[in-house]
């Protein structure tokens, strides 16, 4: 941790309340004078704002505060779990009171001394809201409006958004972590709807980062996300229904990568793997993907969505390699499974909030690149699908089933794209699909910066890329034959 | 186990409090020079338990509170929340609430509704009934339910727990045309996630139940045994080739498919031109034997609201009647955009139903004869612009009227419009568990696809 965040945190978490790092400590004892393994407190600020226009006027704005401390105990596979948006001493110690409540009385723990971490820097601490003046962002939003509707006549409603998010983060542990984190975020949105003889289309797309505003400004990088949704949508346009059943299908690079997130990543996160529920589970050292599949999660890439300094558990962020070659490598990992598995924690314990438990989620989860030109990997395709572009995805875990839908894909004929196609889905099952990877690309792109990933509830925000790659055959859910 | 819960809330005294936040908040609005505002606050507690194999594995105490304030200066607005409810907190997010007003656009359809519209009758819906449970006696429940589970079928070789939740709330919600409106309601609930496995296949599946009064909630072991019944009934799962096929929604998935039809409907996506039903008000949408209507003020019914976001009474109303659209679903705000009156669905619907037809299920099946019933969706293939649909499946094979054996890994297709407009049948199961309540779906045909 960086000791200006932990400074930042303390200011803004702590002295509000007259809490200082000694009063952690004792509440931290208390917790443990019952029969408890670990415990641990969250503090978190957050500031969000909105922007959105809509019928050509930037018709709102919202502005969210939200603060508060989540207490947790845990003994064993147990844990204990309360919190309060007060964050004063009473408050504090009657969330530790009922957090530990899951045990009895009569531990004999004592938290460990404070230990520091060497900090990360992916991101600055300066707060993302205040880079641009509240008249410089109406403004943007009115330039995109503008810009998108100029593009094409067919353009019949522009909806543009905004939003940042400043984040303030410490966590005290009982093994002796005191950490912080000031994490901004950023994102906008333009999503378009076209209109052609009567018959309607949309076109979204969008970007964003742990940085600020100013990204959306660079290289008009705003007016760029506007041409791709109205490119979408006029493509849209003419698209012509799916077809149905079993073909190859390429899917192209960067967003893409959802498909790993799903039919991979959640499968390898470690409570799933613990409670012996996901596909995955036990498969260590297995071949679960083609020989050509490298997988990991990242979350130290500097600026990415998915990018943490360090975890909602106060671990530093690391890359985590998950198929190596087509083996099975390691598992996603927060304290709580990387304990009961005799594991270390890999980073990947977050929440979606004080009020939330920690669990382990993906941070940014990519494939690294192959040797394949893309333009051969389509042309190695007799009849199939290019996708390229997602719309989202979901997986069960345990029978390993994902799927997930595209929203901008092209029919290929002869090694050439012919047509554009609506309304895809592909359903496939993680290691099969995955193991029907024939080609990879040369081209790793990361995503946007858009991606939400949701588990028990919780939604974080994560990251996914991916180069151009061919399955040799997967269903795809049109409604033509 | 110590034996700690969480010190009774006073939900009566918590609506009082709220209440006075919400006149000090319009207070201070007027102060700051606000021509209009709107406050809503809320407040959620409670417990939620989760036993896996036996042992507990998280206690969870929650209590939640939140303000929003859209404060409005002239025809511009601007929206601001937070969770702290003191004085500081509270004029500092009217300020932000204000700030932003400031730097909005003029919007002409802005602003509260008009005075007369505002609820004047606020009856008791008899949503609040507690269950005073503490961690050990929900730890027990949870436990019973899992243990139901686990021991239905030797095939459940898992769990992946038993859970149960009980919470209260109380809402708050006033505006600078005079009105105040508030209630109070509890909601319970209990759920089973089972593991089942045959060599090499894994298959996981669940039931709950969820009620406003605790009474009614069914007992944990038949939620649990229906978890269990369920998982292993999908082991041994196969593909099916790929054709056009006729299709039931379960019961269970039903109203998330007539959901479908409530978002083409609702003003937002009207006003946006983003819905396939735009310009269908009056017109044939459902074969002429389907009725879809509202009833919000539903005695003790889940979704049940006495006034809706923009503090208009809600009111019974058909949405389809004789398979005519016979009503938007509208707010104050997108009413005006459309140039129509609310329905006072702001917020969205409060207990809607599709009047159930003669069959059960076992004669929906022999009605298909021949088809997939589905009984899990799966990924966002939902275009609501176009109406396309296209998702992952997973049910039963259907053929001479019976099951013959499970399905995974297909999808299905079609168009939302079409899928309506051949709807064939709508069974008697109704799913009691939700705010859009129907019994199962017979659909005339769609594209399976698999190998």
């Amino acid at each position: 941790m960086s000791d200006n965040s932990l400074a930042i945190a303390r200011a803004q978490l702590l002295a509000p309340g007259e809490l200082t790092d000694s009063s952690l400590q004792k509440v931290l004892n208390n917790v443990l004078g019952h029969s408890v393994d670990a415990a641990d407190l969250y503090f978190q600020s957050t500031r969000h704002e909105a922007w959105v226009l809509e019928d050509g006027i930037v018709k709102e704005g919202s502005f969210n505060v939200d603060k508060g401390v989540g207490v947790r105990a845990m003994s064993g596979e147990k844990a204990g779990f309360s919190y309060s948006n007060e964050i004063i001493l009473p408050a504090l110690n009657a969330a530790a009171g009922a957090a530990r409540s899951i045990t009895r009385l009569g531990g004999d723990q004592q938290v460990q001394a404070w230990q520091r971490e060497q900090p990360l820097t992916l991101y600055s601490d300066a707060n993302p809201l205040d880079v641009l003046t509240q008249d410089e962002k109406v403004e943007l939003l009115r330039k995109v409006d503008l810009h998108a509707r100029a593009k094409d006549p067919r353009i019949k409603q522009v909806t543009a958004s905004i939003s940042g998010v400043h984040e303030v983060v410490l966590v005290a542990a009982s093994d002796g972590t005191l950490a912080a984190d000031v994490r901004p975020l950023v994102r906008m949105n333009v999503s378009v709807i076209a209109e052609q003889n009567g018959r309607l289309e949309r076109g979204g797309h969008g970007g964003g980062g742990r940085t600020d505003y100013r990204m959306f400004l660079q290289d008009d990088q705003a007016l760029k996300y506007a041409d791709e949704a109205v490119r979408q949508a006029l493509i849209n346009l003419e698209a012509v229904p799916a077809p149905a059943g079993i073909m190859p299908v390429v899917l192209g690079a960067g967003w893409n990568g959802v498909l790993l997130h799903e039919a991979v990543g959640h499968g390898l996160e470690g409570d799933f793997n613990r409670k012996g529920s996901s596909s995955y589970a036990g498969r260590i050292g297995e071949r679960v993907a083609s020989p050509l599949c490298t997988v990991v999660d990242d979350g130290t890439l500097a600026g990415c969505r998915g990018s943490l300094n360090m975890d909602d558990e106060g671990v530093p962020s690391q890359c985590t390699t998950l198929i190596e070659n087509g083996i099975l490598k390691g598992y996603m990992q927060d304290k709580l499974n990387a304990r009961l598995t005799g594991g270390i924690s890999t980073g990947n314990g977050r929440r979606e909030s004080y009020s939330h438990l920690p669990m382990p989620r993906m941070t940014n989860t990519y494939m690294l690149a192959g040797a394949s030109d893309p333009d051969e990997i389509i042309a190695s395709v007799d009849k199939g699908i290019y996708v390229t572009n997602m719309g989202g995805g979901q997986v069960d875990i345990t029978s390993g089933k994902f799927v997930f839908n595209a929203s901008e894909a092209w029919l290929i004929e002869k090694g050439k794209k012919i047509a554009p196609v609506k309304g895809a889905t592909l359903i496939g099952n993680g290691p099969d699909v995955m193991n029907r990877i024939s080609m990879v690309g040369n081209d790793l792109k990361l995503d946007t910066g858009v991606g939400v990933c949701g588990k028990d509830g919780q939604s974080v925000p994560v990251g996914v890329g991916q180069p151009t790659l061919k399955i040799d055959e997967i269903t795809v859910g049109g409604t033509s034959e | 186990m110590a034996n700690q819960s969480e010190a009774p809330l006073d939900i009566q005294a918590e609506e009082q409090r709220l209440q006075t936040l919400v006149k000090t908040i319009m207070q201070e609005a007027d102060k700051q020079g606000a021509t209009a505002c709107e406050v809503g606050a809320s407040l959620s507690a409670g417990l939620s338990v989760n036993v896996r194999k036996g042992e507990v594995e998280t206690v969870e105490f929650s209590c939640d509170q939140g303000v929003g304030i859209t404060v409005y200066q002239g025809l511009r607005k601007g929206s601001a929340s937070t969770s702290d409810t003191s004085p500081e907190a509270v004029a500092a997010t009217v300020k932000a609430a204000s700030d932003i007003a400031r730097y909005a656009s003029e919007d002409p359809h802005a602003g509260l509704a008009d005075k007369s519209l505002m609820a004047t009758d606020l009856p008791d819906l008899d949503l609040y009934h507690p269950w005073g449970l503490d961690a050990e006696q929900a730890i027990e429940l949870a436990l019973e339910c899992e243990q139901a589970g686990l021991t239905s079928d030797k095939r459940i070789e898992n769990s992946d727990g038993a859970s149960i939740s009980s919470h209260q709330s109380a809402r708050v919600y006033g505006n600078s045309n005079g009105f105040i409106g508030s209630g109070h309601a509890t909601r319970h609930s209990a759920s089973c996630v089972l593991i089942g496995r045959s060599g090499e296949e894994m298959q996981r599946d669940y039931w709950y139940d969820v009620a406003r009064d605790p009474m009614r909630l069914s007992s944990m072991k038949e939620i649990g045994r229906k978890a269990g019944e369920r998982t292993v009934k999908r082991l041994d799962s196969r593909k099916l080739d790929t054709g056009q096929l006729p299709v039931i929604f379960s019961a269970e998935l039903a109203g998330g498919v007539i959901s479908h039809f409530l978002a083409a409907i609702s003003g937002g996506s009207l006003y946006r031109q983003s819905s396939f039903l735009l310009d269908h008000l009056g017109k044939q949408v459902f074969p002429d034997w389907v009725h879809i209507h509202e009833q919000p003020r539903l005695v003790g019914g889940l979704g049940s609201a006495a006034f809706d976001d923009d503090g208009l009474a809600t009111r019974d109303k058909d949405f389809v009647k004789d398979g005519m659209l016979t009503s938007y679903i509208l707010s104050t705000y997108s009413a005006r955009k459309l140039g129509m009156e609310s329905t006072a669905n702001a917020g969205g619907v409060h207990n809607l139903f599709i009047e159930p037809g003669e069959q059960n299920l076992q004669q929906l099946l022999k009605t298909m004869d021949k088809g997939l019933l589905v009984t899990e969706l799966m990924g966002h293939g939902i275009n609501i612009v176009t109406g396309d649909y296209s998702r992952g499946a997973a049910g039963f094979w259907v053929e001479n009227g019976e099951i013959q054996y499970p399905v995974s890994e297909v999808t299905i297709a079609g168009n939302l419009k079409d899928m309506f407009m051949s709807l064939q049948a709508v069974g008697n199961d109704v799913d009691r568990r939700g705010n859009v309540q129907s019994g199962s779906l017979l659909v005339d045909s769609m594209m399976i696809a698999g190998n």
